[in-house]
């Protein structure tokens, strides 16, 4: 089987965070760094290769800018096979159904049994990607998978919801998230990054991927942002820098004035 | 012609209170307000009930293809009716979210997600929502097709806005063989009994920043200390640490104690939102870019497992 593992590139949680004001998008001019729910999705790949699954190939897919290229640097270096960089200028300020309908024109050439996807993207709090994209390829979905068994052309899934657990079944090809609890992903070695720059990366163009760019980019949103504004002031709160403990006094000093020890 | 269609969700007997909430906001925009229901074997009185939260309309899918309460099967039945609405609404919820996008993509929808709030103008639906770890709110509008909106949990109250009963007309869904492919084989049932976290005045919670399930005993001690019990992120309890009624969050419990003390939790969204409104929040956590600084009351940053211990000590040296 083959499993495709789309990937995103946020900003750092370090990184300043603001909107451009001239185009209301994110500003990704600081730092950016490979969405960390991501990082799960690559990890249950390697470990459903490691179960004994026949994988013959992982492949990393990402839509985004030129800068996309390190994360999905590391993505190789974190063991996919290949990497997929859908990028366009005719690309650029999609909303999430156009990049919904663009990453799936991009899986459509992949021919993957699975495609796996983090819970949500760092930078956007959306946890909705992975159902827009069944929905575009026309296969069995499960959302905010917990534990993930293949087996017999089929994979089993275990995930959270507002009641308990489900235990669902699907026939291959699906399309799965997973949780950030699925797997404790692991750190590539040395010799992983370097092996990384000799794995190959396939470029797409919108036209390549077979995208009618109406439905993509600034134009083709159809969520559009009218405005932002501060959000209403809430008192920032009291900030300690702790060093083996010496906050503690300070800490019992706060919840004492706050009448609440 | 429907103006706006809000997908109520329900388990069982009971409806989501975040569908139902996001119903009765929904009522206030003004027009018809029409209310999906999905699922088999269902009695139209119960869903006649939806008046009650500003349904003027139910439309019941009524089939054995929704009896596991998969979504795929939902947006198939849900999308004739969308095609011809206004707005699409819908409450947080692991299911409602994946109609929501499911349906986004199949009529090509702009969708707004974690919105709080919604109006009507003049230039058709606007959502707000707030983003970049909630220090910015955004407002958007819609273009082409429905607007789709997923609102974040907890966003409005689910009380009732009148005593109507709503009428219900049964729908015939069409659904589709690949959206009955997946397949509800199991559920375990979230426990009850035990400690009930929505009660305590003093929560302790934790998270993966605590290292393992063997420093439990750590935070327990703090909780115990300050009077309180402990409280875990969903996290935690898909990794198994712990028991799902520990739980706070979008599919945990909504919680607001007088104090709420987070050690080694990030401060997801999925979190903030079941912790929000508790009295006092402390956060200790190493990584000082953790979400959580943003909303805590006291950030402390450090070593959970070396601070807690030693605020165990100082609050019971306190108490005597």
């Amino acid at each position: 089987m083959n499993i495709a593992v789309c990937v995103k590139e946020v900003p750092t949680a370090s990184a300043p965070r603001r909107l451009d004001p001239a185009t209301n998008r994110l500003d990704r001019s600081g730092d950016s760094e490979l969405n960390p729910f991501d990082v799960h999705g690559l990890e249950e790949a390697l470990r459903i290769r490691e179960s004994g699954q026949q994988v013959d190939e992982i492949v990393a897919v990402c839509m985004g800018p030129e800068s996309a290229q390190r994360p999905l640097q590391k993505a190789l270096a974190l063991g996919a096979d290949r990497a997929v960089l859908l990028t366009d200028a005719a690309l650029a300020g999609s909303d999430i159904a156009g990049t919904a309908y663009a990453l799936s024109a991009a899986l459509e050439g992949q021919n993957a049994d699975l495609v796996i996807l983090g819970q949500q993207a760092a930078d956007a709090d959306c946890y909705v990607m992975a159902a827009a994209v069944a929905d575009h390829l026309k296969r069995p979905l499960i959302t905010q998978v917990a534990s993930l068994t293949v087996q017999d052309g089929k994979i089993r899934a275990k995930r959270q919801t507002e009641h308990g657990y489900d235990v669902i079944e699907a026939p291959l090809p699906a399309v799965v998230s997973v949780s950030d609890a699925i797997n404790e992903p692991r750190l590539p070695s040395i010799k992983a990054i370097m092996g990384a720059k000799k794995k190959p990366t396939d470029r797409l163009t919108a036209a390549d991927a077979g995208i009618d760019s109406s439905r993509v980019g600034a134009d083709g949103a159809r969520s559009v942002v009218r405005s932002a504004s501060p959000p209403p002031q809430k008192q920032s709160g009291l900030r300690l820098e702790d060093s083996g403990g010496d906050s503690v006094e300070q800490i019992v000093q706060f919840l004492a004035e706050k009448g609440v020890v | 012609m429907p103006g706006t269609i809000v997908f109520v969700d329900h388990d069982g007997d009971a409806f989501a209170a975040n569908s139902l909430g996001v119903l009765a906001r929904a009522s206030t925009l003004g027009g018809e307000v029409t209310a999906f229901v999905a699922g088999s074997g269902l009695d139209d009185g119960w869903a006649a009930g939806l008046g009650r939260y500003g349904a003027s309309r139910v439309l019941l899918a009524d089939d054995a293809a929704f009896e596991g309460g998969l979504p795929q099967p939902v947006v198939d039945a849900l999308e004739p009716h969308a095609r011809e609405a206004d707005q699409v609404l819908f409450g947080a919820g692991v299911v409602s979210a994946d109609v929501a996008a499911g349906l986004a993509a199949r009529l090509g929808s702009g969708i707004n997600c974690e919105t709080t709030d919604f109006a009507l103008t003049g230039d058709g639906l606007v959502a707000v929502r707030p983003a970049l770890g909630d220090t910015i709110m955004v407002e958007s509008g819609f273009a082409g097709g429905p607007a789709i909106v997923l609102a974040r949990a907890n966003a409005f109250p689910a009380d009732p806005v009148g005593d109507g009963t709503a009428e219900v007309e049964r729908v015939t869904p069409e659904v589709q063989d690949w959206s009955k492919a997946a397949r509800m084989v199991g559920r375990e049932e979230a426990e009850t009994g035990g400690v009930d976290i929505g009660e305590a005045d003093v929560l302790v919670a934790f998270g993966r920043g605590i290292g393992g399930p063997e420093n439990i005993p750590v935070v327990e001690s703090l909780a115990k200390a300050l009077g309180g019990t402990v409280a875990a992120t969903r996290a935690v309890v898909d990794a198994g640490w712990c028991s799902y009624s520990l739980q706070v969050g979008q599919t945990g419990k909504t919680v607001s104690p007088k104090l709420y003390v987070a050690a080694g939790v990030s401060g997801a969204i999925q979190h903030k939102v079941g912790m929000m409104n508790s009295g006092v929040i402390v956060a200790i956590n190493k990584d000082a870019n953790a979400p959580i600084f943003e909303f805590a009351d006291l950030g402390v940053v450090g070593d959970a497992l070396t601070v807690v211990p030693k605020l165990t000590e100082a609050i019971a040296a306190r108490r005597g």
